[in-house]
């Protein structure tokens, strides 16, 4: 019994460490191809190479003068796509009039891809801050109208009937019963989106830019700074992640009553 | 809270010999004796509502649910309905609750010599539902549920004490997902009792309770009658339910009401008890269109 509860700590920080295993073992065989020539650099430096490139960047400010402007970027194209899928699906959600007006229209639209509009948006806005700003704000737009919409309209209805019996009524009803209840799925809409938002956002700043972690990318290429490029890479992940994360972290707030939300 | 609580079964022996000595005046009903316990009976408390049903009918589309329906309830009486699935009587609840309007016929509530009449949209906030299931806000915590639609200052101290009345005070900062099934109609019980009903309709409330957690509702239920004098109306499909809570029990069938029969046995009641049996034995008989059994059912 009390052999078992000594190894048992053990035996869980083992079982924790065996999933990275396998991108310990890529990462040491990566580093082995490139200190053997097996790999050429042109084609991928050697892991050590990147993680100079990111601190030389990060030493010199560079690094973070870039995702200041890519995150500015995403945040503002965000707030201002999902700002108005959120108000137009609360819309078309609570009120028949501005479904039957609207919503044909708006799934008729969903159905164009985002990045197929580039080169409209290249010719409307040309290739300064507003078309980076657009693309994202566009992609984003959809997911969380959608689920916006759905939420409203799958509130239990019983729970509507008994908070109606109970008096409820305008906004007392919205705000205690069917915002709430349209909540899960709104968060749903919002991480989606949020997932979407780095990918328009990639694009956006791979076609041209003069700021923010695309550009860096892109002149890295040029120079055929592959440590550079693959740092680019890597950061877009990071901040992808950090960005799921602080998603899952409202969820677990707001739906903190939601038994599979719980803590 | 060992009023309502189901594993003690010699208090309901008890109880049971007591019933047994009052049988043979179960000619009278006991609303004399609830009324004659002033000290239960806080002194602002709401009298139930009379009720007024005059030719009361529901039509969806071709077909009638409800066809004229009469009836008189007196103010503070526990009304219970029982019929086979789809006999109507969900809707009758739902038209005395104004979820739906009836197709015919009116409502009509006395309010006694002083109050003259008034219709049903005049006292809605008199009325008060629970339904089947507990409908509670899976986003709020109990005693927010409770609070629902309760204004002023002291909303969550009144909150409170509802829970404490249905025995769940040590609950009030739970969610409802972590409730038992039986809690959470508690919970539903306080949310109507908070706003004083003077009217408390019921929905099936229990039906997807176990047996024993029904008992236990049944002596919560009545007690809470007791306490505060509401006019209660039941529905639900189990007869012995009916006779356990209700004064009088109707029966509805092809849109009517087929058999009205007061249950005039003391209370608390104890179901297996000869008299209890015969009334259960009786209305089931005429649920289930059998001859009478005699009064000698299988359950005495």
């Amino acid at each position: 019994m009390s052999l078992s509860e000594s190894t048992s700590p053990t035996r869980a920080a083992l079982r924790r460490g065996i999933p990275w295993l396998v991108p310990l073992a890529i990462l040491l065989l990566w580093e082995l191809a490139s200190l053997r020539g097996w790999l050429s650099t042109r084609v991928l430096p050697e892991p050590l190479a990147v993680a100079r490139a990111f601190w030389q960047l990060a030493a010199s400010g560079e690094l973070w003068t870039h995702v200041a402007v890519s995150s500015r970027r995403a945040a503002i194209g965000f707030a201002v796509g999902g700002g108005l899928g959120l108000v137009l699906g609360l819309a078309t959600g609570s009120f028949r009039l501005a479904e039957t007006l609207l919503d044909s229209t708006l799934q008729m639209l969903r159905n164009i891809p985002a990045l197929a509009l580039i080169p409209l948006v290249i010719l409307w806005f040309g290739i300064d801050e507003t078309a980076k700003l657009f693309l994202v704000a566009l992609g984003v737009f959809f997911p969380v109208y959608l689920n916006t919409f759905h939420g409203i309209r799958a509130v239990d209805k019983g729970l509507i009937e008994m908070a109606k019996s109970y008096g409820l009524s305008g906004w007392q009803l919205y705000r205690h019963v069917i915002l709430p209840g349209a909540l899960p799925s709104i968060l749903v809409g919002v991480r989606f989106s949020l997932g979407l938002m780095w990918v328009l956002l990639i694009v956006a700043e791979t076609i041209s830019a003069q700021a923010g972690i695309g550009y860096l990318t892109m002149n890295a290429r040029e120079f055929l700074q592959t440590d550079v490029v693959l740092v680019g890479i890597l950061l877009y992940a990071a901040l992808g992640k950090l960005a799921d994360v602080a998603a899952k972290a409202l969820e677990r707030q707001w739906l903190r009553w939601h038994p599979s939300y719980a803590a | 809270m060992t009023l309502w609580n189901p594993m003690h079964p010699q208090v309901l022996e008890l109880n049971g010999a007591a019933l047994l000595a009052h049988d043979a005046d179960a000619g009278r009903t006991d609303h004399g004796a609830r009324r004659a316990a002033p000290a239960l009976v806080p002194p602002a408390a709401p009298h139930g509502l009379a009720l007024q049903l005059r030719g009361i009918g529901k039509t969806y589309g071709a077909r009638d649910v409800l066809g004229g329906i009469n009836l008189d309830i007196a103010p503070g009486e526990f009304v219970a309905v029982v019929g086979r699935s789809g006999c109507g009587k969900s809707t009758l609840l739902r038209l005395l609750a104004q979820l739906e309007q009836p197709s015919t016929g009116e409502v009509v509530v006395d309010l006694g010599l002083a109050g003259g009449t008034r219709t049903l949209a005049q006292v809605r906030s008199d009325i008060r539902l629970m339904f089947q299931d507990a409908r509670l806000l899976p986003w709020k915590t109990v005693l927010d549920n409770v609070a629902l639609g309760l204004a002023g200052p002291d909303a969550r101290d009144r909150a409170r004490e509802a829970l404490a009345a249905v025995g769940l005070a040590d609950r009030a900062d739970d969610w409802p997902a972590v409730l038992s099934g039986g809690q959470r109609q508690r919970v539903a019980l306080a949310r109507a009792l908070v706003h004083a009903p003077r009217l408390l309709l019921l929905d099936e409330p229990l039906g997807a309770l176990d047996a024993l957690t029904r008992i236990e509702m049944h002596r919560l239920i009545e007690s809470l009658w007791q306490r505060h004098g509401f006019t209660a109306l039941l529905v639900t499909h189990d007869v012995a339910e009916a006779v356990a809570v209700a004064d009088r029990v109707l029966l509805i069938e092809d849109g009517g009401v087929a058999l009205d029969r007061h249950i005039a046995l003391p209370r608390p009641r104890v179901q297996g008890a000869p008299a209890f049996a015969r009334h259960e034995a009786a209305i089931l008989n005429r649920v289930l269109q059998r001859p009478a059994a005699g009064g000698k059912p299988a359950t005495a």
